[in-house]
């Protein structure tokens, strides 16, 4: 491929990513306060732990792709199914540590 | 059943659904990424969202805030999963050049969300009454 797609597809797909990582980030921030309203006991420690290791998956895989889609060279390679996997898989991840910290 | 176990070998074995049909044009499979990308910004949200009836709802009983929390949970990771799961079939559908596939789960989740909305409602009001 030569130039720039006109549609800008690789560079929407990179924003995409960006706007998702900035969701989960949200999402951790709220189970993180969740996990501290009752003080910093070693329960409510061990789960922000979790979500935060769940947030870091999270942003490994974004950040992947995000360096996939950057570089410039050849066509845009498609999104594997096991990252896919992996995305979501990170996403549920925290939903179950969020679901443990509850209280 | 063995729709999905078929389902889940396809997001393990990426090199399988390499093999089906032929490569479409990069630009669909990035729409379709796009796509699966928003879904699992719903699905975010949706865990966002059980985390602050948590937070900010704290006069209620525990019974229903915690209740309404998981629900939103489970919504979440429901979403998350069926995204990857939609994602893949649309990249095998348009790989072998078939409709794309059609469902219900946008339907459903609309119910669920509006069920947990008007249950909302109706918790925050009665809790105030008490």
């Amino acid at each position: 491929m030569n130039g720039r797609d006109p549609g800008l597809q690789p560079e929407r797909t990179r924003l995409a990513w960006r706007r998702t990582t900035l969701a989960a980030t949200v999402a951790v921030v709220l189970a993180l306060k969740s996990a501290l309203t009752d003080g910093a006991g070693p329960a409510a420690l061990l789960g922000c732990a979790l979500c935060l290791a769940a947030w870091l998956g999270f942003l490994g895989v974004a950040h992947r792709r995000i360096t996939a889609l950057a570089s410039r060279t050849g066509r845009p390679v498609p999104l594997a199914p096991r990252l896919a996997a992996s995305a979501a898989g990170w996403t549920v991840a925290l939903a179950l540590c969020g679901s443990a910290v509850l209280r | 059943m063995r729709a999905v176990r078929r389902t889940v070998r396809l997001w393990l074995a990426p090199g399988r659904l390499a093999e089906e049909g032929d490569t479409p044009d990069y630009r669909f499979s990035l729409a379709n990424e796009r796509t699966f990308l928003a879904w699992l910004r719903t699905a975010l949200a949706l865990i966002g969202g059980g985390f602050a009836v948590d937070q900010f709802l704290p006069d209620l009983r525990w019974g229903p805030r915690v209740g309404l929390a998981l629900a939103l949970l489970l919504a979440g990771a429901l979403s998350a999963l069926r995204s990857v799961s939609h994602f893949v079939r649309c990249e095998r559908a348009m790989r072998r050049g078939e409709d794309l596939p059609l469902s219900r789960f946008p339907a459903l989740l609309s119910l669920v969300i509006a069920v947990v909305a008007l249950a909302m409602v109706v918790v925050v009001l009665a809790g105030w009454q008490s």
